[in-house]
């Protein structure tokens, strides 16, 4: 069975509804990734130990499994709870949360190295603790750790192709199910493979531009 | 917790645990290869190699792993290339992985002092007596950290291939979920054993490490 591209164009719209899908689930994904972050790195140095410590060990946990295995327990598992969430919502789930311990850990080195003085300052000026690390330490922080949070988030849109299966119908998905219908595997895949790549290049740009903007405020 | 349960499927855990070990020592052995083979092209002289190892770096590192591997598993047979899932798996992943590595050799060959070339062609060293004498022991002194990040990332990879029905960890956690619906103990069972992998080949890598850092 030789190649044959010509099929390609007539599943055009189902492959882009799945660009479509897959930019949605990497955006919900990324934000969720970033606050969660941010949320998580705050628990990890702050938290009273009883918070601390088990969150600590759950960080562990999933920073030293894959990816795949945690969407297997998170999908099945939130089924086992009762809880009924489209694929949709539970590939974002997911995802974002598996990144945000991964930007937690970058976040929390960042929070760590902010000058102690900035926090003195802002106390001295009669800010609360938690209102001087909200406005004063965690935005220097963040600002540190952009460009390898964008690392991140390239990576996050190259395993959104993992949530297809458990269902999410985004790229991969479209494309398996166009095969399923054309028995062309190599042409849809490889039709996928340079729709993410486009789409890896567009985000690259989106970065770049954060990270610019971001840095010129220093 | 159905403690019970745990105890009589972990065997199958462990056989699978095994599994993941053979993908991850064979494929981390072939990204060594594709890194080092893709490090001299990026290094290269010549154009047109320079080019290729480029291209090469920015396809595996531009698309999902995930669809490397259905590319050349599923998409293989029609343009020739018969392959089981097994070696489809060792080959996809091992290529892909080797595109990182590509990246991480060739930014601690580049990260070598200048005036420690020079110096050595002035004392009469050919270009390449140069490269095996002078900079390749230190680059690879400065890429055995990064190496193990990369190295770290591809044991968790290796559960892509539960995606073309390798029976290793990821794909036995999700088979026993399905059959059991008790996905937090065979998560768990999981988890320990890629954690114990991962801890293992971390212990390894800083060993390494320290050794040459001691010479």
């Amino acid at each position: 069975m030789g190649l044959d591209f010509s099929v390609v164009p007539s599943f055009a719209d189902a492959l882009l509804i799945g660009v479509l899908w897959t930019i949605a689930i990497t955006v919900c994904a990324a934000l969720l990734s970033f606050f969660g972050g941010i949320l998580f790195a705050v628990i990890a140095l702050y938290a009273p130990w009883f918070l601390r410590l088990p969150f600590r060990f759950f960080a562990w946990l999933f920073m030293g499994t894959p990816l795949l295995l945690q969407l297997f327990l998170i999908y099945f598992g939130l089924v086992e709870l009762g809880i009924d969430l489209p694929a949709f919502v539970a590939g974002v789930i997911g995802l974002g949360l598996h990144f945000a311990v991964y930007n937690s850990e970058l976040i929390q080195t960042a929070i760590v190295a902010v000058d102690k003085g900035q926090m003195e300052a802002a106390r001295t000026l009669g800010l609360s603790r938690p209102q001087a690390l909200i406005r004063v330490v965690i935005p220097q922080a963040v600002r540190d750790v952009i460009p390898p949070i964008g690392n991140n988030m390239i990576a996050l849109l190259k395993d959104s192709a993992l949530v297809s299966v458990i269902g999410v119908s985004e790229l991969t998905l479209s494309a398996q199910l166009a095969i399923g219908r054309t028995y062309r595997p190599f042409e849809f895949y490889a039709a996928a493979a340079v729709l993410y790549y486009i789409i890896n290049l567009g985000m690259e740009a989106v970065l770049r531009r954060i990270e610019r903007r971001t840095q010129l405020s220093r | 917790m159905d403690i019970d349960l745990m105890l009589r499927v972990y065997p199958y855990f462990l056989e699978a645990a095994w599994v993941t070990i053979q993908l991850s020592v064979l494929t981390i052995v072939l990204g060594l290869i594709c890194g080092m083979i893709g490090a001299a092209g990026r290094l290269s002289r010549f154009a047109i190699l320079r080019f290729l190892a480029a291209a090469y770096v920015s396809f595996f590192r531009g698309t999902p792993a995930l669809i490397q591997i259905f590319l050349l598993y599923f998409g293989g047979p029609q343009v020739g290339i018969q392959l089981d899932a097994f070696e489809a798996g060792v080959i996809g992943l091992g290529v892909n992985i080797g595109a990182y590595m590509t990246e991480t050799m060739r930014g601690a060959i580049i990260s070598i002092d200048k005036g420690q070339i020079e110096a050595s062609r002035t004392l009469g060293l050919s270009k390449f007596e140069t490269f095996r004498k002078v900079t390749l022991p230190q680059a690879l002194r400065l890429m055995i950290r990064p190496l193990g990040v990369n190295i770290n990332a591809q044991i968790k990879g290796t559960a892509l291939v539960a995606a073309i029905s390798v029976v290793e960890l990821t794909y036995t956690a999700q088979r026993y979920i399905g059959s059991t619906y008790k996905p937090f103990e065979m998560f768990l069972i999981a988890g320990i054993l890629y954690l114990i992998i991962i801890t293992a080949s971390g212990k390894v890598i800083s060993y390494l490490d320290r050794r040459v850092r001691l010479q």
